[in-house]
């Protein structure tokens, strides 16, 4: 018997949730197999990821610092993949914004201590929003594939970074990285490690959604998203429209990159590009584009992270395994949603002979 | 002489959310004939057929294939049971060539096709039912008449004994409807059957030997065509009630210039030959100018030029006295141009947003249903369901995505929303393509009172009755030219066929 599989035609409500249900429980036995093998007891360690994300005020923290990134970074990729534009580019915007910061607070010395973080956050915007409009204005101008620019601009930002903390920028004393940002221009925590980056993060949802849900701007690009040559028939302008969205999403990446750089770690050194502009593709795609899902799904991915580092210590895994398990989880989650819009059938033929 | 059954579709139900596309419908096709299959926008034609190629299933009923019971579950199923269908949508593939969306799909074909082998079988193919194509040209660069022949030689090549044809020919000029039923006719005399499905009366009479009617999803009668004395008699059956066919259209009044094309012309980029020539004409308000021609002689570029769609290599396009020539699509609409597309799917409208969404796709930037930057949703739903009274567009809710309606129901909802937010001029292209006969008598006094409103309206179209009726001037183009330009009353069928085949008006010297 073959199988095929072919487009729903409606997309049911009940396939929205039942199937990321479905998947997480295929991601657990797949997970169990793996530990199974390895003479690990998958109960326990199961429980250890949770308790490594949440067993704790500590972890709790954590969990929520590293959402923080992932859920803006979503946000940011979010606003292309409405257009269909697939910037796989996060990254690297995310890396200029903690560049741009960066900048600020090491060289603008001459600005009044309570303009130093503003102007910083302000320089990170810009810079990401460069780095993602790029790309968007290749596009828009002269239909360069996005998939490619946005990938390849990881890999400058990146290098640029690198070149900056290794050597232009470097601190004296130190190997790599660049001094400590002031300490009057970090973002401060209000519990435990948990920052004030979190409000922004979320009253960004809160924008994003009434943009991208209320506004004309934000029908517009899902007309474009939908069908980009019925838009242009309304009046709808693809290229300016492509340029501004990858601006915005570029600049709240980059903004990512400035609120975790003034908040965690304080300078711009070895770690930056840290996956969270990668990650942020996951949360997008996972969340259906909703801002609002991409909290629950950012806090996930989160969890995931900071509790499977935990295995390490508590389980004395190798910290491959952690890694090897947060794949094993994925990647049925993702699978599972193309089968919200298509459903797997056997091709048989009855009733001929 | 016994006939036999092909197909029986006994009892059939389907739903859908919010609406009964069928309900209990019977349909017997028998060898040899062509089974006309009619009915208002909506009826349930499409959804009846594509439950025959398997793309839905039947909630009730049975499907009966040569006399067997069948569950048909996929297209490669019916296909096993040599049925194939034309959609009113064609789904053909524009980058693959000819041959290539031909095997598209096929079982059983080597993981390298020999094209060459393939091309003969389709070249040969073409050859006997004389369907003139070549399998190596892309099926983008082909006309919509092209596509068809495509289409049916896509069903000959599979070797189908029952064809569908879900609305063939509202893409099709005259011409190529006789074709196509003379292409029909042979296929019968070879023991194919076929199931056709049309809202042009005229062609019930010519193609079939039997017609049945559905109404809100119901069979409401079932007649050999021979006993049909009256086109009326069919459309009573259709709707339920008499139609009475009366276009009221004021006095011939026209105003000022509000459109002027001035010499434009539009390289072809795959062509040597102009896609638009020196084009010259005027538009004032209170008058409508028809544009006949046969599809593919540059009506489409000729309404994207005006929209702003398509950039001119030189030439002016004037509107209310100010020059327009290459303006953006949107300084065009504020301009007060409203749009029909030929088009309807790729450039009327967006198939997964809801219906009402669709018909506020022209006016959410303006006051009257957003606040500044904010859509207001509430006046959005106010206005989609008034448009929706109004035209009477048959939807189960204005929440419902727009790909779910009927063909005739998506057209409507573009002309709902182009004719409501016209402001003076209106651009419209093939317009009663694909609706019933109801839907095509209320778009066409729709237009004429856009005209006597003082609009200034162009209409292509491809139907002379149609372009005779309701414009009050008739151009005709032909290869990217306008041949002539006569009044409507002038306009004889001799006159306007002879232009549309390109021969040049030289004796008669009238202006
Ligand atoms: N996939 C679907 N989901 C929901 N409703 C549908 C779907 N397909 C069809 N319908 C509904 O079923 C009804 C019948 O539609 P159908 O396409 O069969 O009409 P039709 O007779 O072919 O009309 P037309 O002449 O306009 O093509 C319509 O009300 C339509 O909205
Ligand atoms: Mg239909």
């Amino acid at each position: 018997m073959r199988f095929i599989i072919e487009k729903r035609n409606e997309k049911s409500k009940k396939m929205q949730v039942l199937i990321p249900i479905y998947s997480l429980l295929i991601s657990f036995v797949l997970g169990a197999i793996v530990l199974l093998l390895s003479n690990a007891n998958p109960i326990q360690t199961y429980a250890a990821i949770f308790k490594g994300a949440f067993g704790s005020n500590t972890k709790i923290q954590y969990t929520l610092v590293k959402m923080i990134p992932l859920l803006m970074c979503g946000l940011a990729v979010g606003i292309a993949f409405r257009l269909r534009f697939w910037n796989i580019g996060a990254e690297g915007q995310y890396v200029m914004g903690v560049i741009g910061i960066t900048w600020v607070m090491q060289f603008w010395t001459w600005l009044p201590n309570v303009l130093v973080l503003p102007i910083g956050l302000i320089m990170a915007i810009i810079f990401g929003g460069l780095w993602g409009g790029i790309p968007g204005a290749l596009k828009a101008q002269w239909k360069v594939d996005e998939t490619l620019t946005t990938l390849m601009m990881n890999y400058i930002a990146i290098g640029i970074a690198e070149y900056l903390y290794i050597s232009a920028w470097k601190a004296p004393k130190n190997n790599m990285g660049t001094v400590k940002y002031p300490d009057f221009a970090w973002i401060q925590r209000f519990w435990g490690k948990v920052h004030y980056g979190i409000f922004i993060a979320l009253i960004l949802v809160v924008i994003l959604y009434f943009v991208l849900y209320k506004t004309r701007w934000g029908f517009e690009l899902n007309m474009i998203g939908k069908n980009s040559e019925a838009a242009r028939c309304q009046g709808v302008s693809i290229k300016k429209n492509i340029i501004l969205a990858m601006l915005l999403s570029g600049a709240i990446a980059g903004l990512a990159g400035g609120i975790d750089a003034s908040a965690v770690t304080h300078s711009l050194t070895k770690g930056v590009n840290s996956g969270y502009g990668f990650t942020g593709i996951i949360v997008a795609w996972m969340s259906g584009l909703n801002p609002f899902v991409s909290i629950v799904i950012a806090l996930f991915l989160a969890a995931l992270e900071t509790g499977s580092d935990a295995l390490q210590i508590t389980m004395h895994l190798p910290s491959a395994m952690g890694e090897v398990l947060q794949g094993l989880i994925l990647i049925p989650l993702l699978a599972g949603s193309i089968f919200i819009d298509h459903r797997i059938k056997p091709a048989r033929v009855k009733g001929d002979k | 002489m016994e006939k036999t059954l092909v197909v029986e579709m006994k009892n059939i139900t389907k739903r859908f959310p919010g609406v009964v596309a069928n309900e209990d419908v019977t349909l017997q096709l028998h060898k040899g004939e062509v089974l006309a299959l009619l009915g208002e926008n909506g009826a349930g034609k499409s959804t009846l057929m594509n439950m025959l190629v398997g793309l839905y299933r039947p909630d009730e009923g049975e499907i009966y294939v040569n006399g067997k019971h069948v569950i048909i579950n996929s297209p490669q199923d019916s296909m096993a049971l040599g049925i194939g269908m034309i959609h009113q949508e064609f789904m053909l593939v524009g980058n693959l060539t000819v041959a290539e969306n031909i095997i598209l799909g096929l079982k059983d074909l080597p993981t390298v096709p020999p094209i060459s082998e393939i091309n003969e079988k389709i070249i040969e193919l073409s050859k006997k039912y004389d369907l003139k194509v070549d399998p190596t040209r892309l099926v983008e660069t082909l006309t919509v008449g092209e596509q068809q022949r495509v289409e049916i030689l896509k069903l000959l090549y599979r070797g189908a004994d029952i064809l569908i044809l879900d609305e063939p020919t509202a893409v099709l000029t005259p011409k190529e409807s006789q074709e196509l039923n003379k292409i029909l006719k042979k296929m019968l005399s070879e023991g194919k059957s076929a199931i056709f499905i049309t809202h042009k009366m005229i062609e019930v009479l010519e193609f079939s030997e039997t017609l049945m009617v559905l109404r809100k999803g119901k069979c409401v009668g079932i007649k050999p065509t021979a006993s049909i004395k009256e086109l009326s008699e069919i459309a009573n059956l259709m709707v339920g009630r008499p139609v009475l066919f009366e276009l009221e259209k004021g006095p011939f009044k026209p105003g000022k210039v509000r459109v002027e094309l001035k010499n434009v012309s539009v390289n072809s980029k795959t062509h040597t030959r102009k896609t638009l020539d020196s084009i010259s004409f005027t538009i004032r308000s209170g008058e409508i100018l028809g544009i006949a021609g046969v599809a593919g002689n540059g009506q489409q570029p000729l309404s994207e030029v005006i929209t702003g769609l398509m950039r001119v290599n030189s030439g002016s396009i004037i509107i209310d006295g100010e020059d327009y020539t290459n303006k953006t699509p949107l300084q065009i609409i504020k301009a007060g141009v409203s749009h029909i597309p030929a088009d309807r799917g790729r450039m009327g409208i967006v198939g997964d947003m809801s219906v009402g969404e669709n018909l506020s796709m022209k006016k959410y930037r303006t006051q009257e249903l957003s606040n500044h930057h904010m859509i207001n949703k509430s006046k959005v739903r106010q206005f989609a369901s008034n448009l929706i009274q109004k035209f009477v567009i048959k939807t189960p809710t204005q929440f419902t995505s727009a790909k779910f309606l009927s063909g005739g129901n998506i057209q409507k909802t573009i002309l709902a929303r182009e004719i409501n937010s016209c402001k003076g001029i209106l651009i419209a292209v093939y317009p009663s393509r694909g609706l019933d006969v109801g839907a095509i008598e209320s778009v066409r006094q729709n237009i004429i009172a856009q005209r006597d409103r003082g609009s200034a309206v162009l209409l292509v179209s491809e139907e002379l009755d149609e372009l005779r009726t309701v414009c009050d001037r008739i151009a005709v183009m032909f290869e990217g030219r306008i041949m002539d330009i006569m009044d409507a009353q002038d306009a004889s069928t001799e006159k306007i066929g002879l232009l549309m085949a390109g021969v040049e008006r030289s004796e008669e010297c009238d202006s």
